[in-house]
């Protein structure tokens, strides 16, 4: 299998130092693109690789670099979305751990594309660590003449600058995450305008994810073609996932797009331990629809197949649940998430993820209502599409799906009456 | 107000961006790294040095979790609650910490040592269950290790 993101994970971090990366083709593409290929020429060659937004959005990238206006009075800015906080996601963790230089080639790639001088990287506060990385590996892209005022004596002035988040989940959404980066709270903005056209500082700014970012170098020396070969028709390429839960072999893997969701459980993952069944899995990260076993079976890892069961491939964190898991608690915890992580912005997220938490806490000590469940399915449906940014969609959508496909779990924690007890034992 | 070596650092931090509001929280870690938490002397040199207003300041402080307004002890144990941890067990984890330590969730021990939090999901979910200690990671943690762990601390 073609490695695109990952082929040098097994260095175990060795190729966080620059003469490494060097050593294993790196900086090829970043030379190939300046010297080689005018701005409009790697626009092309992103398009063509049908690369979509690996953050969660899956929009495509190359229309999404293609609405950024050439000529602009403010500066324009490639900002890179490193603040990975999904539940059930770590995987632009190791791609920064194990190759920061192979995010910071595909960004000043992009930079290049774009004509962006300023760009910056932000990361979740809690990965320091791996802020220290990427800063070192910055420090000696700078020394090498891969970042600057000249890159590889082209003309073209490029910075980089990391930028720590402190512990907020709406700072991955990416209008909120330039306010964080102004220095405000991350509150969501409106759009449009869209950040392509009014983004940081005012400025036309395109937002990627690590992971989209990181596969640029890789489309430039082999041709978006190629990439797009790697995967499906319509999901060019390959993808992370991070996949966690109920498997024998936890971590991130790398593989096409379109391949199918039960081999990486039981061929890459090991299965599920103690010979137990599957009884469910998220296969996007907390915030898409949970599917079942049964449909798990059909699914094949990329965006449309994921969607004929009506959930989404999302951010790519599959979490594996066995026939113990108890799916009203796994959502009960789920929405305790997004109650935490609302920003308070807007009526229907802040005030409907806590009442939603409510009354999963009224159920957890079984103490439900009859009436409880359609009470939740309501209060869903009353955020749904009706919040501010998709945060308040994230809550909703997990609590809807897994009322219609594991309605039992649901039931159990309605306190009965007697007489209902009696009913249902005849 | 802060050591020399860490206005020099905020000073190369507020150089990154076009307006100096945006070093505000890179700024604030170096704040909390000084004084523990942040201060109200914090806020207001902040304030001063960043060209920003002191409410301002504070609506930013209380909007991200990882800044603390109050002390908080020398080692902040903050252990993922969140689904892929839940399901490796960590809700266990954390009642035997709080055991160990005869402290409470989002408490801190008499002698200021430990603070302990549950803390939404720390991207180590191939990895759980996991904790941080102030900054730094331990994966795949089980009773044994975190006593080990915790036993380590001085």
């Amino acid at each position: 299998m073609t490695k695109v993101l990952t082929s040098r994970f097994d260095l175990k971090g060795e190729a966080c130092d620059i003469d490494v990366y060097l050593k294993t083709g790196g900086y090829q593409a970043l030379a190939k693109s300046l010297k080689e290929l005018k701005p409009e020429q790697v626009l092309d060659e992103v398009k063509k690789s049908a690369l979509r937004g690996r953050g969660g959005a899956g929009f495509p990238t190359g229309m999404k670099w293609s609405f950024v206006p050439k000529e602009s009075k403010r500066p324009k800015y490639v900002v890179c979305n490193a603040d990975e906080s999904e539940p059930g996601t770590g995987k632009d963790r190791d791609l920064m751990r194990y190759d920061p230089h192979q995010l910071i080639e595909g960004m000043v790639i992009a930079a290049y594309c774009l004509n962006a001088k300023d760009n910056y990287i932000y990361i979740r506060g809690e990965y320091w660590y791996i802020k220290e990385i990427l800063e070192k590996a910055i420090a000696q892209a700078y020394e090498r003449g891969y970042l600057g005022k000249n890159v590889l004596g082209s003309g073209f002035e490029c910075n980089l600058y990391v930028h720590p988040g402190a512990g907020a989940y709406i700072c991955g959404e990416e209008t909120a995450l330039l306010e964080s980066l102004e220095g405000k709270r991350g509150h969501p903005r409106l759009k449009p305008p869209f950040p392509a056209v009014v983004g940081l500082y005012g400025g036309p700014t395109v937002v990627n994810n690590v992971e989209t970012l990181a596969a640029v170098p890789w489309i430039i020396i082999n041709g978006g073609e190629a990439y797009k070969a790697l995967g499906t028709e319509k999901s060019g390429g390959t993808k992370m996932f991070t996949v966690s839960g109920h498997v024998a072999r936890p971590g991130n893997y790398e593989v096409p797009m379109g391949y199918p969701l039960m081999k990486l459980i039981n061929e890459d993952c090991g299965g599920i331990p103690g010979g137990r069944k599957l009884k469910a899995v998220i296969p996007g990260g907390s915030s898409v629809p949970i599917i079942t076993a049964e449909e798990s079976e059909k699914v094949n890892m990329d965006y449309e197949s994921v969607g004929t069961v009506g959930s989404m491939l999302g951010s790519g964190g599959v979490i594996v649940m066995d026939e113990t898991t108890d799916i009203f608690e796994t959502t009960r915890n789920v929405t305790h998430f997004y109650k935490h992580e609302s920003c308070g912005w807007c009526t229907p997220c802040r005030e409907g993820t806590r009442w939603l938490y409510k009354v999963f806490e009224r159920m957890h000590r079984y103490e439900g209502r009859p009436g409880d469940v359609e009470l939740l399915d309501d209060l869903a449906d009353k955020i749904l599409g009706k919040s501010f940014c998709p945060l308040g969609d994230a809550a909703a959508m997990p609590v809807q799906s897994a009322i219609k496909k594991f309605r039992e779990d649901f039931d159990r924690r309605i306190k009965h009456t007697l007489v209902q007890i009696n009913k249902a034992a005849d | 107000m802060y050591t020399e070596s860490n206005e020099k650092k905020l000073d190369e931090i507020i150089s990154h961006y076009p307006v100096k509001r945006s070093a505000i929280l890179p700024a604030l870690y170096i704040a909390q790294d000084e004084h523990g938490h942040v201060t109200d002397d914090d806020i207001r040199y902040l304030a001063k040095r960043l060209d920003m207003r002191v409410n301002e300041v504070e609506e930013v402080v209380t909007f991200y979790s990882m800044y603390s307004r109050k002390p908080i002890g020398k080692y902040k144990l903050q252990v993922c609650r969140t689904l892929s941890c839940m399901l490796q067990g960590a809700e266990q984890i954390t009642e035997h910490i709080s055991h160990k330590l005869g402290c409470e969730i989002g408490g801190t021990t008499p002698d200021g040592k430990f603070t302990l939090q549950e803390v939404e999901c720390l991207g180590y979910c191939d990895l759980a269950p996991c904790l941080q200690v102030n900054f730094d990671y331990h994966e795949k943690i089980s009773t044994e290790s975190v006593d080990q762990l915790i036993d380590s601390l001085k």
